[in-house]
């Protein structure tokens, strides 16, 4: 019998927000001494309330509306209760009734449209470090702000769950609203997923993979799932609901609590924070500051840049911002200079956050369109755009002192060859070019090459020496 | 009240409010006494006084905070063991207001801990006793504030009042006790019993006094999302014409003499030309199941974050987190404390949110849109404040039932969010004050304490 796995992802993003969601305390701990940020409100002592960080709800509305959701013009916030001391309140405060993005759609680049059920307003919890008989709290990341995203179950494979989840991240960073930096948690992945027979009109049992960190182990812990679960159900036995770990070492999922164990939240409002009302012209005024999505920019390059490269320059927002700014007929060049040159730099994360300006790119484009630049010497320019002790000279003089600037003029280049043609060394390949050795010629082109310092466009030189040697 | 001047000092208040508190203090009404606090204070506003400098409107007035105030000065227990040892890093923006127009907190007052009490009993430092009968519960939970205003230690005493915890004390104790508009004055730091019916208040010997408080400590706060800017409406002043009595209050539950006094103070109003309207209120009586479901629920919440991790008490005898957990907050918490947060966790509990917390919330909007139909017909409510004057000690603190019961008449008011001042009504004929309850609708503080003086 084959098995179709029905898969829905959870996503926890971490919004980037100056302060934390229900106080004003610095939301950025990199770098920050343990329990460094962190307020009377996040410590719960006696009597703090939250406040609601504005800034987080206009961060939200812009991941919603790059999600194709809906913003409920009401939402309103629930206690969810659990004892553990990264939870200093008791409780974390989240959206469990009324969630502030409603129904949307993430579509993927093979197509795919993955539907998004809700999105919700949430403050993180904090993190203990074990140690032998003890453990050390840090509550720095208590209240970050998180939004997280619940899709439907509309994803089918291992890849598709890959691509959903770096599909989102895209569209995280691409709206500004989290910095994506998923190896420090930025965003983090649940997956639901259950296998039923193909055709079956119900749905299996599930298992939730919890707290995966890339869009690789997303696509592993799915891969080892369905097989896990293909393995049971053919031998007639039954999945369990249960809570699973990754273990990325082990490359397997691991059983950590079944349903039985599950715990009793006792939602309850929120009586310490008035329903969150947006109005219709707030919504529309904050969802006007939505950058271009990578939809947008498939859209928009999808006769220039081919698909393969597009998809790998859509990882890299300050690429495609760039491209944005060039003028349509440089852009294949300078798309292929990013995927091929910048891409396999080792530093290419640094020259990243250094781009150069549109005006120097596209100069260069154009100097290597008139064959002013040779291929080469277009890549050593376009890499020495990026040295700050360079790249504000532009491009023109960055090429004239490399000394890399072809000559192109005809007449002196007619001039050098004449000079080599005249030279004893090159009288024998030139008698053999003539009696119909094609090959010498590349001998030629190299003497004339050196005589010009290698500022000779080679292709021409090449087209004058077979002028001459008729 | 009496504010410092160049004639009568701050320092001279404070020494004279120190020796009484310190002449009643088998009364137990404090927790804490600040004297070098209180008095380096006092010599500050007094220099400043000197040189003529603006003092403020409160300059070298001594007051008693309710122990569930955050302020830097003492520790700030809510008469709870599991808070013992603690030291506030901050201010309530109630206290700092108050101590910005040169009000000068002498102590700390006893209360129930964590405000779960109608008689002072629950606290972990031992009952207050009543100011005219020391055989009697002050009423809770606020007792040992009433206490110290009727007794007559301090101009005035801060209070909160979560269902009844302001006005019943005031009541058993013969002094004004203000329960505002939810909303109407800050509760950033303030011990929370529960959320959505807590209000900060005062005790005074006058509705004059009652009107300064109010006037100084409400308004939006930025660090309290449901505080209201627009509260203080006297636009209803010149106009009260109509004064409504509730019916389902007048039966044999309500002692003769609390009904009497209500008799009397109706006559009085007649006699003035007001018009007394008889009002049925059949929805109050959800109030009290009402209560005491939404109240727990949030109460075991708002409980939940102490559990001995980061500040106050923790069991020696924990040696894992389960039990670091639950030995703390065994021996932490009092028993009403435990009773409470059990009720609260078994109404909120999944499969018993839908049967009980959700009812109540429902019971609540029924009781909200009572009142709003009450007050199209009159102007303000008359009502006692409990049913019995103040009990014995001992007598009611093994029947939680029957100290749930004292509160029939406070609670209606703080789920429906409307403002309630108890003011003074006579004595019984033991000696006993009776206190009735001025009820207006929301938002009309200031004309119902205006309109209090009237029923003097």
């Amino acid at each position: 019998m084959k098995f179709l796995p029905t898969i829905g992802i959870e996503c926890h993003v971490q919004l980037a927000t100056k302060t934390k969601l229900f106080s004003e305390v610095d939301n950025d701990a990199r770098g920050k001494e343990p329990n460094a940020c962190v307020s009377p409100v996040c410590f719960a002592l006696p009597g703090m309330l939250p406040r609601l960080n504005g800034e987080a709800v206009r961060l939200a509305i812009l991941a919603g509306r790059a999600m194709n959701c809906e913003i409920n013009p009401v939402s309103r916030f629930d206690r969810k209760h659990y004892f553990y001391p990264d939870s200093p309140k008791g409780y974390q405060i989240t959206q469990f009734y009324q969630p502030i993005i409603g129904e949307g759609y993430v579509l993927l680049s093979n197509g795919t449209r993955i539907r998004v059920e809700h999105a919700h307003l949430e403050g993180d919890a904090g993190k203990l470090t074990h140690f032998n008989d003890y453990s050390l709290v840090d509550l720095n990341r208590v209240d970050t702000p998180l939004l997280e995203i619940v899709s439907q179950p509309d994803i089918h494979s291992a890849r598709d769950a890959h691509d959903y989840a770096k599909e989102l991240w895209r569209l995280m960073t691409f709206a500004g609203v989290s910095l994506g930096d998923l190896y420090n948690g930025n965003m983090r992945f649940d997956v639901n997923i259950s296998l039923a027979p193909e055709g079956s009109s119900e749905l299996g049992t599930r298992a939730e993979i919890k707290n995966l960190n890339s869009f690789r182990s997303v696509f592993r812990a799915v891969e080892y799932e369905i097989k896990r679960q293909t393995k049971i159900l053919e031998a007639g036995e039954k999945v369990v609901q249960e809570t699973r770990g990754w273990s990325d070492a082990e490359g397997k999922t691991l059983a950590q609590r079944s349903k039985e164990e599950a715990k009793d939240y006792r939602y309850m409002p929120e009586p310490d924070l008035p329903p969150l009302r947006l109005s219709a012209e707030f919504i529309a005024e904050e969802s006007a500051k939505l950058p271009l999505m990578p939809a947008d920019y498939r859209e928009k390059f999808k006769d220039v840049i081919s698909n393969d490269i597009l998809e790998v320059l859509l990882d890299y927002k300050e690429l495609m911002e760039k491209l944005d700014e060039i003028d349509n007929k440089y852009i294949k060049p300078i798309s292929n200079l990013f995927s091929s040159v910048l891409l396999a730099e080792e530093k290419s994360a640094e020259y990243l956050s250094s781009l150069p300006s549109a005006k120097d790119l596209m100069k260069l484009a154009e100097m290597n369109a008139s064959k002013e630049l040779s291929s080469t010497a277009t890549k050593e320019v376009f890499l020495r755009l990026f040295d700050p002790q360079m790249k504000g000279r532009g491009t023109e003089q960055i090429a004239k002192e490399l000394g890399l600037i072809q000559e192109n003029d005809l007449g002196a280049l007619e001039a050098i060859v004449d000079v080599v043609l005249k030279k004893p060394e090159t009288q024998k390949a030139q008698a053999d070019f003539k009696a119909g050795e094609e090959k010498v010629i590349g001998f030629l082109v190299g003497q004339v090459m050196k005589e010009s310092k290698g500022k000779a466009n080679p292709s021409a030189v090449q087209e004058i020496l077979r002028k001459k040697l008729v | 009240m009496k504010i410092a001047n160049k004639k009568v000092t701050a320092e001279r208040l404070v020494r004279d409010a120190l020796e009484k508190a310190r002449h009643f203090s088998d009364y137990h009404i404090f927790t804490f006494l600040d004297e070098e606090g209180a008095l380096a204070r006092a010599r500050e506003i007094d220099a400043r006084i000197a040189k003529g400098e603006k003092v403020g409107r409160l300059a070298g007035v001594p007051y008693a905070l309710k122990d569930n105030f955050l302020s830097e000065r003492g520790e700030t227990t809510a008469s709870a063991h599991i808070l013992e040892g603690f030291t506030s890093p901050v201010t309530a923006t109630s206290v700092a207001k108050l101590e910005a127009e040169g009000a000068i907190m002498i102590g700390r007052t006893n209360l129930d801990a964590f405000a779960h009490g109608s008689s002072t009993e629950n606290s972990y430092f031992g009952p207050t006793l009543n100011a005219f009968d020391k055989t009697r519960v002050a009423g809770g939970s606020s007792g040992g504030s009433a206490v110290a205003v009727a007794l007559d230690i301090v101009e005035f005493a801060t209070g909160t009042d979560t269902g009844g915890s302001i006005r019943q004390p005031a009541s058993f104790n013969g002094v004004y006790g203000f329960k505002p508009t939810y909303g109407c004055i800050s509760r950033y730091g303030v011990v929370a019993m529960a959320s959505s019916t807590d209000c900060v208040g005062f005790f005074t010997k006058t509705p004059e006094d009652m009107d300064l408080l109010m006037s100084i400590a409400s308004g939006k706060d930025p660090k309290d999302m449901t505080t209201l800017d627009d509260y203080y409406d006297d636009s209803k002043i010149e106009k009260v014409k109509k004064i409504g009595i509730i019916t389902e209050f007048d039966n044999e539950s309500v002692d003769v003499e609390i009904r009497e006094a209500l008799k009397k103070k109706c006559e009085l109003l007649k006699s003035k030309g007001y018009e007394i309207v008889e009002l049925s209120m059949p929805a109050l009586k959800y109030a009290l199941a009402a209560y005491y479901i939404t109240v727990p629920a949030e109460v075991a919440s708002n409980l939940s974050r102490y559990d001995g991790v980061r500040y106050g008490f923790r069991s020696k005898d924990a040696n894992d987190l389960d039990s670091l957990y639950g030995k703390t907050r065994d021996e932490g918490f009092m028993s009403e404390n435990k009773r409470r947060i059990m009720i609260g966790n078994f109404v909120l509990s999944s499969g018993f949110y839908d049967a009980y917390f959700l009812k109540a919330a429902k019971a609540r909007t029924l009781i909200i849109e009572e009142y709003a139909k009450a007050f199209e017909q009159v102007d303000f409510i008359l009502t006692p404040v409990s049913p019995n004057p103040a009990f014995k000690l001992g007598e009611k603190v093994d029947d939680p039932i029957a100290m749930y019961l004292e509160d029939m008449m406070s609670v209606s008011l703080n789920l429906a969010g409307v403002p309630g001042l108890a003011i003074p009504a006579g004595k019984t004929k033991a000696g006993l004050p009776i206190g009735l309850q001025l009820v207006g609708p929301r938002r009309s503080d200031k004309s119902l304490i205006e309109f209090s003086k009237e029923l003097i």
